[in-house]
């Protein structure tokens, strides 16, 4: 009945044992439990292993629940980490798309061909393998980071979102990473982690269809070598074509 | 067998279609009475099958489209050919189901076997005469409407004027004309400008009954909209809105997701409508928008379960409701294979469930019991022990008899009321 790897840490009526001490203990279960269901919200929203696109009423019901979590979240102040993250803003502007992540994934487990972004997005994941902290670089320019849900939607998207909820988006995934390896382990075990960290599964982006912003590309790859410089050009100009038809579309 | 994935009667009752999982539409006939085999009135059997969709790949998004029926749509008949629609996730399909039991003889350029004859052989002309054959059902499609979803289609239905018909994707509800493929008009659109600010998607949407300028169509938050095609060509603004205020009392994080509409059907009155979210049915009276008339649970004992049920994904099965050809019954699926009745003047509900191991053929079916407190007695069973796998979504009741087909995955039931 439950999916293979996540703990259960359901707050069903009966199982609610803590539930039933007095006073200072039922409030930290209260907050497990909550923080429990938002991590199971999160990874439901980021797994996207299938070839079928995901059922997008699904993904909107999940989406609305994570942001209901977080703003009770915010409300009742137990939310610690209000920092900016300077440094995380900048790096979200290489962050690659979960889609084009995960069907590049599925492709290469699959040892089928790949399109152009594809391949390239590979070529980057060499690069990042190591470096648990860094996002990776995306394969198909974008630039401006999104919001968690628009990845989920589609890929057409207009323009990059900075506001208050990007900032605690990323809070949440901050929480996530600060986890225990162990837990962190288990919400993922049902996920390939062979691609990519945590770190870049979570903070997935969106697309820009704004093409031609190559700044944040041209700055990551100057540790590779030329080569593989100029394939992204020449893919970008494909995926550029791509994504002005998806835009029209 | 493939998973059934819709059921639905035609509007005489002697044909019940079945679209499943593999893209494939099963139509079974009803016995005509005979006096040679008086036991076999109420007999469905096989009628046609065929293969109305095909998987296909959107090369553009590197994406799969299921070939898995999502609904199928009887067109009211008016020659001596049926035709329905069926859809999938993208594309529509009008087909024709046709039966052939004649067949021509006596042609004069060619043989009985279909080769040619040679000019110089026919010596003589002759008029081609029909014979009778074995009864051949043939189904060919007759128009594509393709192209016109970039969202998944999850309603289409047939307007009363019979000549159009609409289709409802997540955020879009689009209408057609029966005879035109490559034209549709946008009617609801509710996709906003800035997809991160989507939060309701569209769940289900129907024609009135009657009246060919109204239809409704159900969010994901829990509400109907009514609109009337006459006020405007885009229907953004509703003519009605119906939604019942939420008690806070038993408010969770899991109340939006609940109260998600995944049917909505008006009666065959036309004066009613009912919508099935998570947990129950509500019937609503058309002339009252801020509270439904008559609520139904249809599983209540799973309020407590659904952290659970959240994790194994159950809690986004989408269940379907339907009348009965006098709108006096309702009726929907549950867990376990069982299924609910509820009739409305009498209040009186009962549980049945459709499996092999409970039932047998011309066999009574036994009401079935869930135990929700500790003490269980004997014949229940607990809510722990239900098979969440075993899901009824579709049902379907026939218009106008008490015949109903009950879809338990890959199985297909059909009951009777012995009572007429």
């Amino acid at each position: 009945m439950f999916v293979r790897g996540l703990k259960r840490k359901c707050f069903d009526g009966e199982d609610d044992i803590e539930g039933t001490l007095a006073g200072i203990k039922a409030i930290p279960s209260y907050n497990l439990q909550r923080q429990s269901l938002l991590d199971m919200s999160l990874v439901k929203l980021q797994l996207c292993h299938m070839l079928v696109e995901p059922n997008l009423c699904r993904s909107v019901l999940i989406a609305n629940t994570v942001r209901q979590i977080q703003e009770e979240m915010t409300q009742d102040g137990t939310w610690q980490m209000i920092n900016t993250q300077s440094t995380g803003q900048a790096s979200l502007d290489r962050l690659v798309s979960t889609d084009i992540l995960c069907r590049s994934s599925r492709d290469q487990a699959e040892g089928k061909p790949v399109p152009g972004y594809g391949t390239f997005s590979k070529d980057f994941e060499s690069e990042q393998a190591q470096d648990s902290s860094e996002t990776m670089s995306t394969a198909s320019s974008v630039q401006a980071p999104r919001n968690l849900q628009s990845n989920v939607w589609e890929m057409e998207n207009p323009q990059e979102n900075k506001g208050n909820f990007q900032k605690s988006l990323d809070q949440i995934f901050e929480t996530l990473e600060n986890k225990s390896p162990n837990s962190v382990e288990d919400l993922f075990s049902e996920v390939d982690n062979s691609y990519y960290d945590l770190d870049t599964m979570l903070t997935g982006m969106m697309s820009n269809t704004k093409m031609g912003h190559c700044d944040g590309l041209e700055t990551f790859s100057s540790p590779t070598n030329t080569a593989s410089n100029s394939n992204c050009k020449s893919d970008l100009n494909d995926l550029d074509h791509i994504v002005e038809i998806l835009v029209e579309s | 067998a493939d998973i059934i994935s819709t059921v639905e009667f035609n509007h005489t009752g002697d044909l019940l279609a079945t679209g499943d999982k593999g893209g494939r539409v099963v139509i079974f006939q009803r016995d005509q009475e005979s006096k040679s085999r008086p036991n076999s009135r109420g007999d469905y059997n096989v009628y046609s099958t065929f293969q109305s969709h095909e998987p296909e790949f959107d090369y553009l998004k590197s994406l799969e489209i299921e070939e898995k029926i999502n609904k199928i749509r009887w067109l009211p008949q008016q020659n001596a050919a049926h035709f329905l629609l069926s859809t999938n996730d993208k594309t529509i399909k009008l087909w024709k189901i046709s039966e052939r039991d004649k067949r021509a003889e006596g042609y004069n350029l060619k043989d009985e076997d279909g080769r040619l004859r040679e000019p110089f052989r026919v010596t003589e002309l002759r008029v081609p005469t029909l014979k009778p054959m074995d009864l051949m059902v043939e189904a060919s499609p007759r128009r594509i409407f393709a192209n016109a979803h970039t969202y998944h289609i999850n309603s289409i239905s047939v307007n009363s004027d019979y000549a159009t018909y609409l289709s409802a994707d997540d955020l879009r509800i689009n209408l057609w004309h029966l005879e035109i493929t490559n034209r549709s008009f946008n009617i609801v659109d509710i996709k906003p400008a800035n997809m991160e600010e989507l939060t309701e998607v569209i769940t289900a949407a129907e024609f009135h009954p009657q009246h060919c300028n109204v239809f409704v169509y159900s969010s994901s938050k829990g509400t109907i909209r009514l609109c009337d095609m006459r006020s405007s060509a885009l229907c953004d603004q509703h003519a009605k809105f119906f939604e019942e205020p939420e008690d806070p009392s038993s408010r969770s994080f899991f109340s939006e997701i609940i109260s998600s509409i995944s049917d909505v059907k008006f009666s065959h009155s036309g004066r009613y409508m009912m919508t099935r979210d998570y947990l129950s049915v509500k019937v609503w009276d058309l002339n009252m928008e801020n509270r439904p008339v008559e609520t139904y649970q249809v599983h209540e004992y799973l309020r407590s379960k659904l952290c659970s049920l959240y994790e194994n994904d159950c809690i986004f099965d989408k269940f379907e409701c339907c009348w009965n050809g006098s709108d006096s019954t309702i009726m929907t699926g549950s867990y376990n294979n069982f299924f609910r009745m509820f009739e409305r003047a009498s209040r009186r509900d009962s549980t049945l469930e459709a499996s092999r191991e409970s039932s047998k053929p011309r066999a009574a079916l036994r009401p079935r019991k869930v135990c929700t407190s500790g003490k269980r007695k004997k014949d229940e069973i607990s809510v722990d022990s239900l098979d969440f796998n075993k899901k009824i979504l579709h049902t379907a009741w026939h218009p106008m008899e008490n015949f109903i087909a009950v879809a338990a995955t890959n199985n297909l039931y059909l009951f009777q009321d012995k009572m007429n």
